[in-house]
């Protein structure tokens, strides 16, 4: 079966490609960081931060479209967490409705908090998918584990990227077998039917374990990963960084001053 | 001819209690091309499990003239280099380099020597090219090929093949027998391919409830209908 890329357009050439992937890292990190402790309600600094992430977007001529519909994935998460916000937060009431026989309050404050929280995190995940469409995944993880994150980690994240397309195939064919015999069946039965794949899924995925660790032991695995460091951190991602960092410094410094 | 692998006397159950081999003796010459033919659950795998120490045989399988054991595993796996049935299990990195690299770089080479065995033995597969690709999006012909580069990369003696042709279609077939010929390496390969066998292996082995119940030229034990319908591997 066929799937979308989790780094579809990784390959592509352009400046912001061609940046070593760990300072693409360090700017996304800086950039998330600085955004997330700007306080609520500061639009113009919101508007800054959208046209910084647009102006790289354009830079390294991944499709805007493309970028903006896999960024509103997260826009129901965020919601689920947050649209109990306003009803919690105390102040000057915008809104109050009765239901069930209670009275609901929706405070001003309530609302602002919200809609910065949604375009903080819009703004969040929209650099991440910059990052992953300009980075491929292989980079991605070797920029981390040279950024000193736990091996343990990154060879948790390149089994997972490896595998997860293979065990989302076998979830879709014993679903495609499933509902091949199962007609007009209630929801309950269905939920069944379901524990039994993930079930199913979690033996093989665990049978495939020992698969690949023979595999690796053939080998000649002991234990201990070895990769060849191939990464360049050039003056340009110097001044990369450097510039990130300023730009962002003087956005947060006249937010928070003036 | 130099014997590369000696079985001797070989008797293997699994732990559940379960008899997969019993008394097999088998040798293997530098230069060989031995298909190793079976039907289902005949003990074929298991036996090659023993040939790089995989699974243990108390001395009863021997490297260059060396019993298998604890303390030469490494030497044991850089000299018999085995691929696995499914091309997903053998390729597990996310590109292809890091996988064909992985057995280099375990036996401690330099950066140098890795990335020269990489490009040698993705040439020897015809996969030059496709270093930075990730191995979920090759076709699986491509993938078994990539598999046999991710061990040819060790420079192994012994090349021992776990059905290499199934799931393939006669073109991905058509190249893989191509590639396996071209290769100038003491080969094994398990399978149930009888084309495949007839063009590759000189030379056939038939095991059957963890025994061997043939070994010699591949024409004549083709030709023997009689001893293949009893083994399952023709139908009358």
């Amino acid at each position: 079966m066929k799937h979308s890329f989790l780094d579809q357009y990784s390959n592509r050439n352009s400046l912001i490609h061609r940046l070593d992937p760990r300072s693409k890292l360090l700017a996304t990190l800086v950039l998330i960081a600085t955004l997330v402790l700007m306080p609520t309600g500061s639009w113009p600094a919101y508007g800054m931060y959208f046209f910084i992430i647009v102006t790289l977007i354009l830079i390294s001529r991944v499709p805007l479209h493309y970028v903006l519909r896999r960024s509103l994935v997260i826009i129901p998460f965020v919601l689920l967490v947050a649209v109990f916000i306003p009803f919690f937060k105390e102040g000057e009431v915008a809104l109050s409705f009765k239901a069930w026989g209670w009275t609901f309050l929706v405070t001003h404050d309530g609302l602002e908090l919200l809609w910065s929280i949604l375009a903080k995190s819009w703004l969040s995940i929209l650099s991440l998918v910059l990052l992953t469409s300009t980075t491929n995944f292989a980079s991605l993880l070797l920029g981390l584990e040279r950024l000193r994150i736990p091996r343990v980690m990154i060879i948790l994240l390149s089994f997972m990227y490896r595998y997860i397309f293979l065990i989302t195939d076998e979830a879709m064919r014993m679903k495609q077998a499933r509902d091949s015999r199962s007609f007009r069946s209630g929801w309950l039965r269905q939920m069944r039917t379901v524990g039994n794949i993930i079930g199913t899924l979690f033996i093989r995925s665990f049978e495939r374990g020992e698969r690949i660790f023979t595999a690796m032991v053939s080998r000649g695995f002991d234990g201990h990963s070895r990769t060849l460091n191939s990464l360049q951190f050039g003056r340009i991602d110097s001044l990369f960084i450097t510039g990130m960092i300023l730009v962002l410094g003087i956005i947060n410094l006249f937010t928070l001053f003036f | 001819m130099r014997e590369l692998i000696a079985v001797e006397h070989l008797s293997f159950s699994y732990p559940d209690g379960q008899q997969a081999l019993s008394n097999v003796s088998l040798g293997i010459y530098e230069g060989d091309s031995v298909a190793i033919v079976g039907p289902n659950g005949a003990g074929k795998s298991t036996l090659v499990l023993h040939f790089n120490g995989i699974l243990r045989s108390n001395g009863h399988v021997k490297l260059m003239g060396r019993p298998i054991d604890d303390n030469n595993l490494k030497w044991v796996r850089n000299r018999v280099g085995l691929v696995f049935q499914n091309p997903d299990d053998q390729l597990f990195s996310p590109t292809v380099f890091d996988d064909v690299a992985f057995g280099p770089m375990n036996m401690g080479y330099s950066r140098f020597e890795v990335e020269r065995a990489v490009e040698r033995a993705l040439g020897l597969v015809g996969m030059s090219g496709f270093e930075k690709r990730s191995p979920h999006h090759l076709s699986i012909g491509e993938k078994r090929r990539v598999a046999i580069a991710t061990v040819l990369s060790m420079a192994p003696e012994v090349l021992v093949i776990d059905e290499p042709t199934s799931n393939l279609d006669p073109r991905g077939k058509r190249d893989l027998v191509d590639v396996l010929m071209g290769l100038s390496i003491t080969k094994i390969i398990i399978s149930h391919d009888i084309e495949l066998v007839k063009e590759l292996c000189p030379r056939m082995v038939i095991i059957d409830q963890g025994m061997i119940v043939a070994d010699g030229n591949t024409t004549n034990i083709l030709a023997d209908k009689k001893l293949l319908t009893a083994h399952g591997l023709a139908t009358m």
